[in-house]
């Protein structure tokens, strides 16, 4: 696969990055599991990961998680940080299948990006975050594992509804130029 | 949005570092914050951080309403640690003192008071720290002096913008929001579920799109310019590293060793009181 690594590319990350600060503070709150919510921003991530692929979407999971905890919440929870690059580089990986920009989002990328972003999301949060938890904060294993599970549930489901639609959508805006075929 | 915290110019000591040392120093003090247990040198890095948080002469107003959501989330996260795992401080500890029983199997102990108020101590060093770094640097000086000490400047730039956009963002969305609201768009609690999941559906896509718009004409504009032409480029706002940037260097490493060394004297990275 090549990873071309040009200005669009560090803009993406750039304006991407602002947009996942911008959206940290609009969430649905998921009940009485602290700290977790169906948060839009993740959604974002994923979108973005599947358009500018693994470099982007891990750099703006990272430095956008980072950032905009420290900005809302003054704090950084390192653990949770960078389970959220990972689920950003696993989705990105796939981004040539999903050819959202060529216009090529139809049923069966649909179902794959929906496949890759419960694996994504399942190694993110059931296994990475709990995991730095414990190490990192040892914090009791029955607590992290619960916000692990909730924040998997609802980022899959806000992925899975919001992120496909956003994909969808952009996948017939920006389409538009696989209408034209070379001729030989 | 008055929430957020931002960068505030002001002349002090603090300001006028490089954007790097105190990048570094962030990223040391909460990798010492985040692996050691040990209370004393969490309480002695909460006092120095406090002494320094005065020194840069930041107001309680810049900080005050982010302040008190953190206080929020750490009580709400201290009483979830207790009620999933009342044996915590029990299991690290090795000892078991009662201080007066609840119900079912959720007895107060002492040990479980003490690791709590660790963890509560962990947070505490932190947020100084954060505060400090966010609103004592320059977003573009910070940029600049990344490329100095040798990180390529895309890297730089990208984190420029990111810094750059993050109000022009919030602009439109809190525009595409009022709009959609309206037009009879609900968006608070009375609405139910899905209703808000669709309505937020509603905001999140013309702020994408139109954010999608800009990452074109950005990058469009930048290539005209001829960004990434050359292996090197200049700064405006670059800042040379000085003295105080050196010595904050050599402070901080320091202390991140001594601070290992304290926690791990004992072979366990919790301080043990109750043997």
């Amino acid at each position: 696969m090549k990873s071309k690594f040009g200005i669009k590319e560090v803009v993406a990350i750039g304006i991407g990055t602002a947009l996942f600060v911008a959206l940290t503070e609009v969430q649905i709150p998921l009940g009485f599991i602290p700290n977790t919510a169906l948060q839009p921003r993740a959604a974002l991530m994923a979108f973005l990961a599947a358009v500018f692929g693994p470099v982007v979407g891990g750099i703006v999971g990272l430095l956008g998680h980072a950032l905009g905890d420290a900005l809302f919440y003054g704090s950084v929870w390192w653990s949770w940080v960078f389970p959220e690059a990972v689920a950003g580089i696993i989705i990105g990986l796939f981004a040539k299948k999903f050819a959202i920009k060529e216009g090529g989002f139809a049923v069966k990328e649909i179902v794959l990006f929906n496949i890759v972003q419960v694996i994504a999301n399942a190694a993110a949060w059931i296994v990475a975050a709990p995991l730095l938890d414990i190490v990192i904060y040892a914090e009791p294993a029955g607590k992290v594992f619960a916000q692990g599970a909730w924040a998997f549930l609802g980022n899959i489901i806000i992925i899975g509804i919001l992120g496909t639609l956003i994909a969808v959508g952009y996948s017939k805006i920006g389409g538009k130029s696989s209408s034209l075929s070379k001729e030989d | 949005m008055s929430r957020v915290l931002s960068y505030e110019e002001k002349d002090t000591w603090i300001h006028r570092l490089s954007g790097v040392t105190k990048l570094i120093f962030f990223l040391l003090w909460s990798i010492t914050s985040m692996i050691s247990y040990d209370t004393r040198v969490l309480l002695v890095m909460l006092v120095l951080s406090l002494i320094i948080f005065a020194m840069s002469k930041t107001k309680w107003k810049q900080v005050g309403t982010v302040f008190k959501f953190i206080m929020l989330f750490l009580c709400i996260n201290l009483i979830a640690i207790f009620f999933f795992s009342p044996g915590q401080g029990t299991k690290i500890y090795g000892t078991e003192t009662p201080l007066w029983h609840l119900f079912g199997r959720y007895t107060m102990t002492k040990e479980q008071l003490f690791y709590e108020f660790n963890v509560m101590l962990k947070y505490l060093t932190v947020i100084p720290a954060v505060f400090m770094f966010i609103v004592t640097t320059n977003p573009s000086e910070f940029a600049a002096s990344m490329n100095k000490v040798g990180i390529h400047y895309n890297v730089g730039y990208a984190m420029a913008i990111a810094l750059r956009y993050i109000p022009d963002v919030q602009d439109d969305f809190s525009k595409i929001k009022h709009a959609q609201e309206a037009r009879g768009i609900e968006m608070s609690k009375k609405a139910p579920f899905m209703n808000r999941i669709k309505s937020m559906a509603s905001i999140i896509f013309p702020l994408v799109f139109s954010s999608m718009d800009r990452i074109d004409v950005v990058s469009n504009a930048m290539e005209l310019r001829g960004f990434g032409k050359h292996k090197k480029r200049t700064w405006y706002s670059a800042r040379p590293f000085k003295r105080n940037d050196y010595l904050t260097l050599i402070v901080i490493v320091l202390f991140t060793i001594a601070a290992f060394a304290i926690t791990f004297r004992d072979g366990s990275r919790f301080y043990n009181p109750f043997i």
